[in-house]
């Protein structure tokens, strides 16, 4: 006896499959891949008595044909993994229509059990079935559910299990498909009596699927058969006969042939109301739909997307980012503390490598509020509906409207992030517009671009601060439709497309479990896949900017100057009676408490929170407490003034120190190297490194800039604008404007790029996805610089010419009117 | 108006919203044509044109109870007599 069961749950869309799935596996689920496509493998398990069932969600499909890859693999798991069961989920309210899937099934020849789910919708419609006769007319076991309210689970457990258990073979119904029979035995007989291996194959589906001219069983036939080839010719000689005679497509009359069944076995077991009334769904379209009101809505729905996510999600992270900040502490506390000047490396390693990931983590709250709002606008049926809407727009531009939701994710105007807008890619059932969607979505404006844009704003276009954020806003925009449409007319040309049409499904109430449980779900999937590589990654940056490190000669010079300072200092307060607390290796000490007490009080607010901070470190070291907060004590005040000045020295030193680590590493080397080719574009070395350091997280762009433009001396103003701007009397608002549309169209982030490979399936249209907005993001750059500095343009103009050609490219390019594959005239019948 | 000629026959994407037509033939197969099949586009069903997109482009039709949303280019393989 097995006790070990493989069900499979196949079903239309919306007819309730995924709440079957959750009500029978609970929270035992995980997801993978179907193998060479990229359509999620959704799998758990349950136990019954001592039989554990493994559930298999195939996909929610209309159909079985080999169109698209969701068919695909739905009908493979059936053909080659052989469930002990396939659980075909159908909407009650709508049997008539699921059947067509149903027959499809049955002709599988696996052993199956009908789970008539949603009873209470169709009750609800007045819509009475039948049961006891439905399963006599079809031969197979029947179970009615309303898995929603948990009602009938158990019948459908047992009806499983019992399947499972006798396997026993149905007289099962049969569709007639009329004129096309006698050559459907036929085929059927030549492929029995084939002596390849064709055995493990239900003979009369290939028959059918042969009939309907699908051509990856054709593909089988030639493979496995022995006379594959007899058998193919004998079958288009039966096609061709049945089209001459008919005037009707084969496949099509297969088609016809199951909706004929369907209603003839839906009239012996169901009646429906006599009346039909107009539907909820009908009514709420009328407005979300509406010419005007529907365009409406949906920038409201956008806004509110934006809003609940990026702007309280952020503010949610001034709650998450103080339990990170431990976490930093935690991880600072066991490495080796740092040496005066000499920071040990395992602690430089462990807490860059801390604040990378920390950087990631950080988002999780934004996330984990979008895919939030991503679950409720997939079940309440909003996305379609979007879709319909922004089709039209997009599709001139070869996306699709399914490309609306990944856009707004993406930052389709500022402040989005490209993993989730990657991610969401998945549903576009057009391959040629995925793709294309995929590779646009990071030029779109992601969050962590913002700093680097405010910087340069702020510096270059201080006076026209709305103008500059509403170009670089928008600009983004009507770069990703030019280079959409120039993708789909190029490298994705022969890319397969898929029918537009799509189902816009009732409304319904999200619930409160699904929704969390999918974004709970989602964040954690974004996790696991995204921190180990974002792990990997800083490794290899860290090792590019300390490595080779400064000179041997340099760093005993750094030496010299950190002993004449530490001489300096204590013999500036040898007179003292703090100069013995002070002595050698509590020199260090100190240090690190100062360094402590002013992170802490930086964190602390609150005359009393301050008090009890104050006592606490009293407690730790009354002396050097005496020194930090010396109050009208004059001996240690003026203890107090030289150890300030002392940590001043120390801080510079290691900044200094850090500067010519930067300079001399690797990926400063790199940024030389590079030097001769981006200074058309205007970037100098330091900048290169700085762009380069940001592929890790493009937040990275701003912080390096931050330690290449180290202040030399303390005075001033401290704030980076203003450093940059000292320190590179030549970079004009052209430079500032060349570098900012270089960062629109940089290359994805390393997360996105892994996202970018998942989604697309292909290391190759990753390794595009980074080459292509590079080669790009340099010539705009290089136009905009060397143009305007040809044309002697101000950055102003600059960015007022600049965006007049792209507005107008992308009018243009909206009018050039795509190849529908449609209009090939072999798809057509004459 | 041709859409008021009950009757007459023209192809889906030129009827207008409001009006309801039964399906003659789909003269596209393969692709496409599977697809309408499968979403339950055949001939002999009866079809009403519910509204367009507010660009225009996709329409929406009901059909058998089921809303479906479709091109106009697509429309155009879709023979339907007015009624």
């Amino acid at each position: 006896m097995n006790d070990r069961l493989l069900i499979a749950l196949a079903g239309q869309p919306n007819c309730g499959k995924s709440t079957v799935f959750n009500a029978l596996t609970g929270a035992k689920q995980h997801v993978a891949n179907y193998p060479g496509v990229t359509v999620d493998k959704m799998s758990g398990w349950y136990k019954q008595g001592d039989i554990r069932v493994d559930v298999v969600d195939l996909p929610g499909t209309y159909s079985l044909t080999f169109y698209s890859p969701e068919e695909r693999v739905s009908r493979d798991f059936i053909l080659n993994d052989r469930p002990d069961v396939v659980v075909n989920v159908m909407d009650a309210s709508n049997i008539k229509r699921c059947l067509y899937l149903t027959f499809q099934v049955m002709e599988m020849e696996n052993p199956m059990v009908l789970d008539l789910n949603m009873m209470d919708v169709a009750e609800n419609r007045g819509v009475t079935i039948n049961v006891e006769a439905l399963t006599q007319i079809l031969g197979v076991p029947v179970v009615a559910t309303a898995m929603k309210q948990g009602r009938g689970k158990q019948d459908l457990l047992d009806a499983i299990a019992d399947t499972g258990r006798t396997k026993a073979p149905h007289d099962l119904f049969r569709v007639d498909y009329g004129p096309m029979e006698a050559g459907i035995s036929n085929i059927c007989e030549m492929i029995l009596q084939d002596p390849g291996d064709l055995g493990p194959y239900p003979a009369r589906w290939l028959a059918i699927k042969l009939m309907e001219g699908d051509e990856e069983i054709q593909e089988l036939i030639r493979e496995k058969g022995a006379r594959g080839r007899r058998i193919l010719n004998h079958v288009q000689d039966l096609r061709n006969q049945f089209e001459a005679d008919h005037d009707q497509d084969t496949a099509l009359a297969v088609a016809q042939a199951r909706y004929a069944a369907a209603d003839k076995v839906a009239a012996g077991c169901v009646t429906l109301p006599a009346e039909r009334k107009k539907p909820m769904s009908d009514r709420i379209d009328a407005v979300v739909c509406h010419k005007f009101m529907g365009p409406l809505v949906l920038v409201a729905v956008i806004w509110l997307l934006y809003y609940l996510s990026i702007v309280q999600g952020y503010n949610l992270t001034n709650y998450t980012w103080p339990l990170l900040a431990k976490l930093r502490g935690f991880v600072a506390a066991i490495v080796p503390a740092p040496g005066f000047i000499d920071v040990p490396l395992v602690s430089a390693f462990a807490l860059w490598l801390m604040d990378s990931v920390n950087a990631l983590l950080n988002y999780i709250p934004i996330f984990f509020i979008l895919f939030g709002l991503i679950a409720v606008m997939e079940d309440s049926g909003y996305m379609p509906r979007m879709a319909f809407i922004m089709d039209r727009l997009f599709s001139r531009y070869g996306l699709h409207g399914q490309s609306t939701l990944p856009m707004v994710l993406g930052g389709i105007y500022v402040g989005g992030c490209a993993v989730p807008g990657v991610m969401s890619c998945k549903g576009i059932p057009d391959e040629r517009s995925r793709l294309t969607t995929i590779l646009i979505i990071p030029m779109l404006n992601c969050l962590a671009k913002v700093p680097l844009y405010v910087l340069l704003i702020n510096i270059y276009f201080a006076a026209h601060k709305g103008l500059a954020m509403f170009f670089i806003s928008t600009i983004s925009l009507l770069m990703v439709l030019p280079v959409s449409k120039f993708l789909t007319t190029t490298v994705l040309k022969d890319k397969p497309t898929a029918p537009f049409v799509m189902e816009m499904p009732p409304y319904h109430m999200p619930t409160f479990r699904g929704v969390v449980g999918r974004a709970l779900e989602r964040v954690w999937m974004f996790i696991k896949k995204i921190t180990s590589i974002v792990v990997a990654l800083a490794v290899v940056i860290f090792i590019l900017l300390q490595f080779p490190g400064i000179s041997p000669e340099r760093k005993t010079e750094f030496q010299t100057q950190k002993d004449q300072a530490i001489t300096k200092f204590q013999s500036s307060i040898a007179q003292t009676p703090y100069a013995a607390p002070l002595a050698g290796d509590k020199l260090m000490e100190m240090v690190l408490y100062w360094e402590n007490y002013k992170n802490k009080k930086m964190l602390t607010k609150g005359v009393e929170a301050n008090a009890a901070l104050n006592t606490k470190f009293k407690k730790i070291n009354p002396q050097f407490f005496a020194i930090a907060r010396p109050g009208k004590d004059k001996v240690a005040k003026k203890v107090n003034r030289a150890f300030k000045k002392l940590f001043k020295t120390r801080k510079g030193l290691l900044r200094e120190m850090r500067k010519e680590r930067i300079d001399a590493s690797f990926l400063g080397k790199m940024g030389r190297v590079l030097e001769p080719a981006t200074q058309f574009a205007g970037f100098n070395w330091r900048v290169n490194v700085a762009l380069l350091s940001a592929f890790a997280a493009k937040e990275s762009a701003v912080a390096t800039l931050g330690a290449l433009y180290e202040q030399e001396d303390d005075s001033g103003d401290g704030s980076l604008e203003s450093r940059m701007a000292k320190s590179e009397d030549g970079f004009t608002p052209l430079h500032a404007l060349a570098l900012m549309m270089f960062m629109v169209l940089y290359p994805p982030c390393l997360a996105t790029s892994i996202a970018v490979k998942l989604q697309s399936g292909s290391t190759k249209w990753m390794l595009f996805g980074m080459f292509y907005p590079m080669v790009l993001g340099i010539s705009v750059a290089t136009l905009i610089f060397t143009g305007g500095t040809l044309l002697g343009l101000s950055g102003l103009q600059a960015m007022g010419v600049f965006y007049a050609i792209a507005l107008c490219t992308t009018i243009a390019t909206g009018f050039i009117k795509t190849k529908s594959e449609f209009d090939h005239s072999r798809h057509a019948i004459a | 108006m041709k859409n008021l000629t009950v009757g007459a026959t023209m192809t889906l994407d030129k009827l207008k919203p409001g009006y309801s037509g039964t399906i003659k033939k789909l003269s596209i197969k393969d692709k496409l044509g599977q697809r309408l099949m499968d979403m339950g586009i055949y001939p002999g069903l009866t079809l009403n044109v519910v509204r367009n997109a507010p660009f225009e482009d996709p329409m929406e039709v009901e059909i058998d109870g089921y809303f479906i949303s479709l091109r106009h280019e697509e429309a155009r393989f879709i023979e339907v007599e007015s009624r």
